[in-house]
């Protein structure tokens, strides 16, 4: 019988490995198994258009090849533990089901803070559920209390403040996005939202949700109160790796796979996209996960190539893995877009415009250029991500 | 031959495809993505990379 694969995780990362085990002739029978209802769809879009004008998750869903239009989708459905010796992985409702050959592309969840207070009308963002629930809720008059100044919750905060929604922007950063971007830019774009009225509560955290069934206001540690319609949690995530517990895994901080996306292990498997963590050697190989929108599809395309080899029984590719990491991200019409590994920066200089206009800014390490930024300066960065790639 | 349509509605002027098919898309002088609407064959998996890194998701690639 011809070997059969299955993909845990029905996102971006699932189906680019689907894809790219096709891609690379493997022809046994996919199954992916993914808790949310939906097919692939783009997550992106639910902090910004898609939570501005209302969510559609068919719109939302990707494209799919023809070449898996065979696999088999369990959707709806969670994989709670593994046998991986036995190759076996067992469902929420019990149901065994067998592999040859796995996919470890479980993701990632918001992360959530033991607060005390009522539970109702706390919310987080990661799945078109979540943003239908958020959306309710952001409507003119109405006050939003954001939790993280990082990208979902400044541009949560953005797609609040066009919605008419008071927003309040609570976080222990001494700036927003200050981890990614560095200080002065990170200042620079706390500008932009002051300017369309957001309100800030930088270096405060939250003590308490005060009402009762449902929130209705914030205590921040300095004892302030901020009224709350609804607290939106973007504090972080947290890896999906429960389900592999108990199998001798390296799980620290994700799934440990090499430059070809293989866990080490007597058994094929291949892990990709927010889970897993890859050497890259444009940043020195150190193995990190990077929870930015294309690596889904760079690690889904070399790990669908790598469980192919393995189940014919040959090595994969030994070579670098070496993709550009990138994100992007829309506040207000202000577009800021990435190349490399800015967080990794220890100097960091902006060398045309200016940090709350357009600008470029570079971001070294004593290797040299880590990482590059623009803000409304996309067209420019070509030269700057060819530097990186020639590191 | 390749026949390539962007949905210039979704579009955000991003340029990650201009990165995997630099023949096929670019950025002009002012920002703004540019295509040629045709491709050889030969050129179809860079035009597919193309389609699956756009952000947006406003790529798409068709067979004639």
């Amino acid at each position: 019988m011809a070997a059969s694969v299955v993909v845990v995780g029905a996102g971006l990362g699932g189906l680019r490995a689907a894809e790219s085990l096709r891609a690379a002739g493997f022809e046994g029978a996919i199954t992916v198994v993914g808790d949310e209802p939906s097919m692939p769809y783009n997550r992106p879009p639910l902090s910004k258009e898609a939570l501005s004008a209302g969510v559609h998750v068919a719109e939302l869903e990707f494209r799919r090849k023809p070449s898996v239009a065979d696999v088999n989708w369990q959707l709806g459905s969670q994989v709670i533990s593994s046998d991986l010796a036995a190759r076996t992985l067992t469902l929420a409702d019990g149901t065994q089901l067998a592999f040859d050959g796995l996919v470890i592309a479980s993701g990632i969840r918001p992360r959530r803070l033991p607060i005390p207070g009522p539970e109702t009308g706390r919310h987080v963002l990661r799945t078109a559920h979540d943003a239908m629930n958020v959306r309710n809720y952001l409507t003119p008059g109405r006050s939003a209390v954001i939790m993280g100044a990082g990208f979902i919750g400044c541009e949560v905060a953005a797609t609040a403040r066009g919605l008419g929604s008071e927003v309040h922007v609570v976080a222990i950063d001494e700036q927003p996005m200050i981890r990614p971007l560095g200080a002065e830019l990170g200042l620079g774009m706390r500008s932009r939202h002051l300017k369309h009225g957001v309100d800030f509560h930088l270096g405060r955290t939250v003590r308490e949700f005060l009402g009762g069934d449902h929130v209705t206001s914030v205590l921040l540690d300095d004892g302030t109160e901020l009224p709350a319609s609804v607290v939106i949690e973007a504090v972080g995530s947290v890896c999906n790796v429960e389900w592999l517990q108990g199998n001798g895994l390296d799980l620290t901080d994700g799934v440990l796979v090499d430059q070809g996306m293989v866990v080490h292990s007597e058994v094929p498997i291949v892990a990709v996209g927010d889970v897993a963590r890859h050497p890259n050697s444009l940043f020195g190989n150190i193995p990190r996960r990077i929870e930015h929108w294309n690596m889904p599809t760079e690690t889904g395309r070399r790990a669908g190539a790598s469980l192919a080899a393995l189940l014919r029984g040959e090595q994969p590719d030994q070579g670098p893995f070496s993709a550009m990491p990138a994100f992007w991200s829309d506040q207000y019409h202000y577009k800021l877009q990435s190349f490399g590994m800015p967080g990794i920066a220890t100097s960091i200089q902006i060398v045309d415009g200016s940090a709350d206009d357009a600008c470029i800014v570079e971001y070294c390490d004593d290797t040299g250029l880590v990482g590059v930024v623009g803000v409304d300066r996309t067209a420019e960065l070509a030269p700057y991500r060819k530097q990186l790639l020639d590191r | 031959m390749v026949i390539i349509t962007v949905d210039m509605e979704k579009c955000q002027n991003y340029g990650q495809c201009c990165f995997e098919a630099d023949d096929v898309f670019a950025l002009n002088g002012d920002g703004q993505l540019e295509y040629v609407k045709e491709a050889d064959e030969s050129r179809r998996a860079d035009i597919e990379s193309a389609a699956d890194i756009c952000p947006m998701q406003a790529i798409t690639v068709d067979k004639k």
